[in-house]
């Protein structure tokens, strides 16, 4: 789960961490009355679920009171596309106003978990300010990476191997290292994916300020940590995909005109590519999970539904956990419930198929029976022709 | 005939008395395999239907000398179950708990690294060796016994891929879901070297998704230790990048981890890579029956 900026730096300020003085605002006027009390110049920043902001117009320094509403009036309530939302762009609801530093040096700091290592993954760069993809394609000599151990825990020497790596000295070398023990405490107590800060500013006058921050936290450990939970912006999602969340279904909205609803993830990804394969487009990813019951797969059903761009239908399920006479179950309800007039081209097999077939077939809904994954696959490739 | 599971298992299941842990531990037990003890804290001494249920891992050890473990425990507690079993020296662990916090599996995975346990998992299907013992959630009806190993990050796709095989009537010799997690305890070298020493084995299907470079590692690994032809599917092609899939590890993030990267270099180790699902049991069949 993302967090928002004014967000992180909440957690971080409460850990000790040094960030700017801001306030968060959602109108203009709240902004430059933010703006006026903080005191000039401020940096006016969208805060939306997406990296690149900057590029994208999505941050603005005011230096008196007419730029700040100017900078504010721009940012509030447009839709922010930056290289990193894959097309789809942001309605900014919100900005952080901030305090200007002065500053000197740009420095990249972040640690998240290593999949490969199964360690902590400490990247610390004097390349602080732009892509950090970027720097180490360019420039790889520039990057540091320290991988810690989770169960020894962050050490003198990785400190050091940071901080020398840095080129950090004196009174900043100290503050530096309590820094980033003080963030890899966090990260290992919060559960984070992610605590990415870029830029770590250097400011003119010596002190270390975390400028910028990203941060994810694990969704499947929001359990022990329900002040976090409650951070979860709802009108960052798709309508559909929150509505899906609530029914504990992974949904994912793309943009063809065939709704599919599978069973697993692995499988789920391979049913979509087979719908592009065939010359369809998928309209959305949608994994029913291993433990579903009848009622997640009406509520499923009814999601793919309700997307108006859907056309056909194609269901794929494996039948482990999940057996295919709950699922039948489960379509013939939400057939029930609407009334249908898409075609729906189901293929099951695994745990109880037959008595799932038999359900479907003495239902009377008109549905499109498929004998194994090809088969599946020309049906719906025949109907994704005539759409 | 297999790697890891077979007629010498003797299975204990952590979490038997939930109601999953229940139902396909009976599964397990219809399918043929050798269920000796239960495990949930405070409900020693009761039984699921004759098999014993103990309050700790070392007791249902000492007890019935149990040499595998299946994990069903819920999401808050499984890593403790999983250094509970370690703790009692069981040989295999099979964690099939989905939604472990990462956190969580980095610990357990170090913490392992010192002990004699092997972990397959979490999050995934668990462990088929057909005809002797099935470990895990899998439906059993459709593996048969034979001599290509299957080994997949996935779960429901796993059951997919077997189910031609045995369409085409090539048997399994172990089939594997080494789960979705960005951390699991056994990767796809893991169970390829265990492949490397089984003289039964005679072909081996892996089946990888876009995220992480495990499968680029893994097709590196093949090109140098593997004598057997290795077939290699890879979900996800039409993956937008930088969306969740499901599995935390599938994030596409700029070119590396996509489908069509993964594939290239599958291609140049030498892998036989089919590209369409629907047709893989055939793919499979062309290149394992010559």
């Amino acid at each position: 789960m993302k967090l928002h900026e004014f967000q992180a730096k909440e957690l971080f300020a409460g850990a000790g961490l040094p960030v700017p003085e801001g306030r968060v605002a959602d109108s203009v006027q709240a902004a430059v009355e933010a703006a006026e009390a903080l005191g000039y110049p401020v940096a006016i920043k969208a805060q939306v679920h997406a990296g690149g902001r900057g590029k994208a117009g999505g941050i603005r320094l005011a230096h008196d009171r007419q730029e700040a509403q100017a900078a504010a009036d721009a940012i509030i309530g447009m839709t922010l596309a930056t290289a990193q939302t894959a097309g789809r762009g942001h309605t900014v609801r919100r900005v952080l106003v901030e305090q200007g530093q002065q500053i000197r040096d740009e420095l990249y700091l972040s640690i998240l978990p290593d999949r490969t290592t199964a360690s902590m993954m400490i990247i610390a760069s004097t390349e602080g300010g732009m892509n950090i993809e970027e720097v180490a394609a360019r420039s790889p000599e520039r990057i540091i990476r320290v991988r810690v151990n989770p169960l020894i825990g962050l050490q003198p020497f990785h400190l050091r191997q940071i901080a020398f790596g840095l080129e950090l000295q004196g009174d900043l070398f100290k503050s530096f290292c309590s820094l980033l023990q003080k963030l890899y405490s966090l990260v290992m107590s919060r559960d984070l994916m992610l605590a990415e800060i870029n830029p770590l500013a250097v400011t003119e006058d010596d002190r270390l300020v975390l400028l910028d921050a990203k941060v994810e936290v694990d969704s499947s450990a929001l359990f022990r940590h329900k002040d976090l939970a409650a951070l979860h912006d709802p009108s960052e999602d798709d309508p559909l995909e929150a509505e899906a969340k609530k029914y504990h279904l992974n949904y994912i909205r793309l943009d063809g005109n065939i709704g599919t609803m599978v069973n697993g993830a692995g499988l789920a990804m391979a049913t979509m590519d087979i719908i592009k394969q065939a010359g369809g487009e998928p309209a959305n990813f949608l994994d029913v999970g291993g433990g579903a019951n009848a009622e997640m797969i009406e509520n499923g059903f009814r999601l793919l539904l309700s997307d108006p761009d859907v056309r056909a239908i194609l269901i794929n399920i494996f039948g482990g956990i999940l057996r295919c006479d709950v699922l039948a179950t489960g379509v013939v309800e939400a057939a029930a419930k609407v009334a249908l007039k898409l075609p729906v081209v189901v293929r099951m097999e695994g745990t109880n198929a037959e008595e799932g077939r038999r359900i479907l077939n003495d239902s009377g809904l008109e549905l499109i029976t498929a004998a194994g994954l090809q088969d599946a696959a020309e049906k719906i490739a025949t109907i994704a022709r005539q759409l | 005939m297999s790697i890891w599971v077979g007629n010498d298992t003797r299975l204990l299941v952590q979490g038997i008395t939930g109601t999953e842990g229940r139902f396909h531990t009976l599964q397990c037990v219809q399918y043929g395999t050798n269920v000796v003890a239960g495990v949930t804290p405070g409900k020693g001494g009761q039984d699921v239907e004759g098999i014993p249920v103990f309050n700790t891992v070392r007791e249902a050890v000492a007890d019935t000398g149990a040499n595998t473990s299946m994990i069903f425990v819920p999401p808050p507690f499984a890593a403790d179950a999983i250094l509970e079993a370690a703790d009692a020296e069981i040989g295999l662990i099979v964690c099939i708990t989905e939604g472990i916090p990462a956190h969580d599996m980095l610990r357990v995975k170090n913490a392992l690294a010192g002990s004699t346990s092997r972990l397959i998992g979490p999050n995934c299907p668990g462990i088929i060796s057909p005809g002797a013992a099935k470990i895990g959630i899998m439906p059993g009806p459709i593996h048969k016994p034979g001599g290509i190993g299957v080994i997949s990050r996935s779960g429901t796709l796993t059951y997919e891929v077997v189910h031609q095989l045995t369409g085409q009537g090539l048997g399994q010799s172990t089939c594997i879901g080494i789960g979705g997690d960005p951390v699991v305890g056994s990767n796809f070298i893991d169970c390829l070297t265990a492949f490397a020493g089984d003289n039964k084995t005679t072909g081996l299907v892996m089946v990888g998704e876009i995220g992480g470079n495990a499968e680029e590692e893994a097709a590196a690994f093949i090109r140098e230790n593997i004598k057997v032809p290795v077939v290699g599917f890879i979900a996800g092609l039409t993956a937008p990048p930088g969306r969740r899939m499901g599995h935390a590890g599938a994030i596409v993030s700029g070119t590396s981890g996509t489908a069509s990267s993964k594939i290239a270099v599958m291609r140049d180790c030498g892998l036989h890579v089919c590209e369409e699902l629907g047709r893989l049991g055939e793919f499979c069949a062309g290149i394992f029956k010559d």
